[in-house]
């Protein structure tokens, strides 16, 4: 009996080990080819990371960079605004609506951006004559784009607690609304704001088909640009945005985690629209 | 500190076609304890959350110390509130809770004076636990130091211990009474609990349908009933076919006077268990159909014919009253209230 089980053991550990060596290959093979790729030309990663060298020998390149981080910082920032009081309030008050909100937050993922990009187009021509043709405007585009993540995350967060309950207390103490948000809700769904604000960033990060259909510049538009004259500086970025979004979903899942051990009734973590962000990702 | 004079007038409060407030009308004096007693839907706790400013009534007016708060916002009501759930903010500390309202109102020393509230409630040693380091007990004795520790002009307690297991129940209850009568802030405890409302309260309010049945001193309410709602709600009561005779009932051959006189000669009398006698009696007319053991005092049930009913009895007489025993029942001629 005891060597039954032992062998049914062993043979799992091997099927494991199988399943995990082939997968990991499949992963870690491209990335390697790309390392590769990109060191046989010797002055590629010193100019990486000299930003100066970088602007003057890849100034679209620079511009990408730069666009896509202001504009990964503005939709989380534009997203938390939005987001954060429209889900406390309709918990609060407009509980009925939750269902509508859930679903209009979930219609751009089932929109293929291509689509989006069609509806958008006489909408940013309005933009353009508002706020002129910076790479900035895409920040409207984005925010849309990240309502199923971020909303999905704020959502499990405040789901964690109960709301009313908490806002109603905090009221009945003396504060005002604008206490309440930020001295007792905020403070309680930090790891949720944290988890949409990661999210929101690692997706805009990768973003390409928008950018490029609405002719606008950011990391990916300037990626396949600079593929056609530098394919070694190109894969190099490629490799840095990759590495940089890993790194933010790695926080992500390790502040999930946290939070699953922190407290007894902990929320579900928002591990699964991470997982499909993640394959998302495009490939630059 | 003495507390101040509330008044509800004519409140009306509608969600869709229930009328959770019809009318209500409640005057509470300075530093007086009023329990609002009524069955889930009565309207008992959004005549709170009125009073408290967190939901608005439809018409009418809260007066508090005379003021006119009716238009005010909940935050500036000045209220302590304790309510059913939990409601300690869970990334602040027992001490950290209940320093907020103190904090906002901008009050030095506020820490020393919540540390003062937490000793009041009794557990000042828990003052840097979290939340979810404190046993429901605990979290309510936090929440009502909290509530206290603004200094508040009502406090509004919305069932706070319905979450709680009956011994921690009894023994918070009996502590929210002492420190109520400590502070003397007049108090507003809405709960479905009848034993808790007759226990603590200085008048009970029986609620139904939006409206206030009837307000009372504890022993009223039990005694003399205004409504046979009230009485059927509040404790016990036997279902017993009777005959009006004048101002009285005949109810088991046993003449009962009545709480409200009857234009009907056949009603429906509520009798209340303790007021029934039972003695065992070869010749009884009734048939001891079950006991059950409730501690010093247990519960008899009879037929008598086709009636059943149910007696208090002391249980060292228990034995005396096995099962199939003949049994004479007579009433104690107390006055009862007509179904």
């Amino acid at each position: 009996m005891a060597g039954v089980i032992a062998r049914r053991a062993r043979k799992q550990r091997v099927f494991r080990w199988t399943v995990l060596t082939v997968l990991g290959v499949f992963f870690v093979l491209p990335l390697i080819a790309m390392v590769e790729f990109s060191t046989r030309d010797s002055t590629t990663w010193p100019a990486l990371v000299d930003w100066p060298e970088l602007s003057e020998r890849y100034p679209a390149l620079a511009e990408g960079i730069t666009s896509s981080l202001s504009q990964a910082a503005l939709t989380a920032l534009l997203m938390l605004f939005l987001l954060v009081p429209t889900a406390v309030w309709v918990r609060l008050r407009l509980p009925r609506l939750r269902r509508v909100i859930e679903f209009l937050c979930l219609l751009p993922l089932t929109i293929p951006a291509i689509v989006l990009v069609v509806g958008l187009a006489p909408v940013y021509a309005w933009v353009t004559y508002f706020f002129g043709g910076s790479s900035l405007t895409l920040v409207f585009a984005y925010t849309i784009l990240v309502l199923p993540y971020a909303y999905r995350a704020i959502d499990a967060g405040l789901s964690a607690i109960d709301v009313r309950t908490l806002a109603e207390a905090a009221r009945s103490l003396g504060a005002g609304w604008g206490t309440v948000m930020w001295r007792v809700v905020l403070p309680n769904i930090r790891s949720a704001v944290l988890s949409a604000a990661f999210l929101t960033v690692a997706l805009v990060l990768g973003e390409f088909t928008i950018a490029s259909l609405l002719n606008r510049t950011n990391l990916q538009v300037a990626i396949n640009f600079l593929g056609k004259s530098s394919a070694t500086m190109s894969v190099a970025v490629s490799l840095t945005a990759l590495l940089l979004a890993f790194v933010l979903l790695l926080l992500l899942s390790l502040l999930g985690g946290r939070r699953r051990s922190a407290t007894a009734v902990a929320p579900a973590a928002p591990a699964a629209p991470a997982a499909s962000v993640a394959s998302k990702e495009p490939a630059a | 500190m003495t507390g101040v004079a509330v008044q509800l007038h004519g409140l009306r409060r509608t969600f869709g076609t229930v009328h959770a407030l019809d009318n209500l009308d409640l005057a509470i004096e300075p530093g007086e304890f009023i329990a609002l007693l009524g069955p889930s839907g009565c309207g008992k706790t959004t005549a709170l959350r009125v009073l408290a400013g967190l939901e608005d009534a439809d018409s009418g007016r809260v007066l508090v110390g005379g003021k006119d708060v009716t238009a005010l916002p909940a935050n500036r009501r000045d209220m302590g509130m304790v309510f059913q759930a939990y409601s300690l903010f869970p990334h602040l500390t027992a001490l950290a809770n209940v320093s907020f309202g103190l904090s906002l109102r901008g009050r030095g020393k506020s820490l020393a004076r919540a540390q003062e509230m937490l000793e009041l409630v009794g557990i000042a040693a828990f003052a840097d636990r979290y939340p979810h380091q404190l046993s429901g007990g605990q979290q309510q004795r936090v929440a009502l130091a909290r509530a206290l520790a603004i200094e508040p002009s009502v406090l509004l307690l919305d069932e706070p211990l319905s979450a709680l297991d009956a011994k921690v129940r009894v023994q918070l209850r009996d502590e929210i009474r002492r420190i109520q009568t400590e502070v003397g802030t007049t108090t507003l405890f809405v709960t479905h609990d009848q034993e808790e409302a007759l226990a603590v309260a200085d008048r009970v309010g029986v609620m139904r349908a939006g409206k206030l049945e009837q307000l009372a001193a504890p022993a009223d309410i039990y005694l003399t009933p205004a409504t046979p709602f009230v009485a059927e709600f509040v404790g016990l009561s036997n279902r017993l076919p009777g005959t009006v005779v004048g101002n009285e009932v005949e109810v088991l051959g046993t003449r009962l006077p009545l709480l409200s006189p009857s234009s009907t000669a056949s009603v429906t009398a509520l009798v209340r268990p303790e007021s029934v006698q039972v003695t065992p009696e070869t010749d009884g007319e009734g048939r001891v159909l079950t006991t059950s053991f409730l501690g010093p005092i247990s519960k008899v049930t009879i037929t008598v014919g086709d009636v059943l009913v149910v007696a208090q009895v002391a249980t060292d007489r228990l034995p005396s009253l096995t099962p199939g025993t003949p049994v004479r029942v007579s009433l104690q001629p107390v006055p009862v209230a007509l179904a």
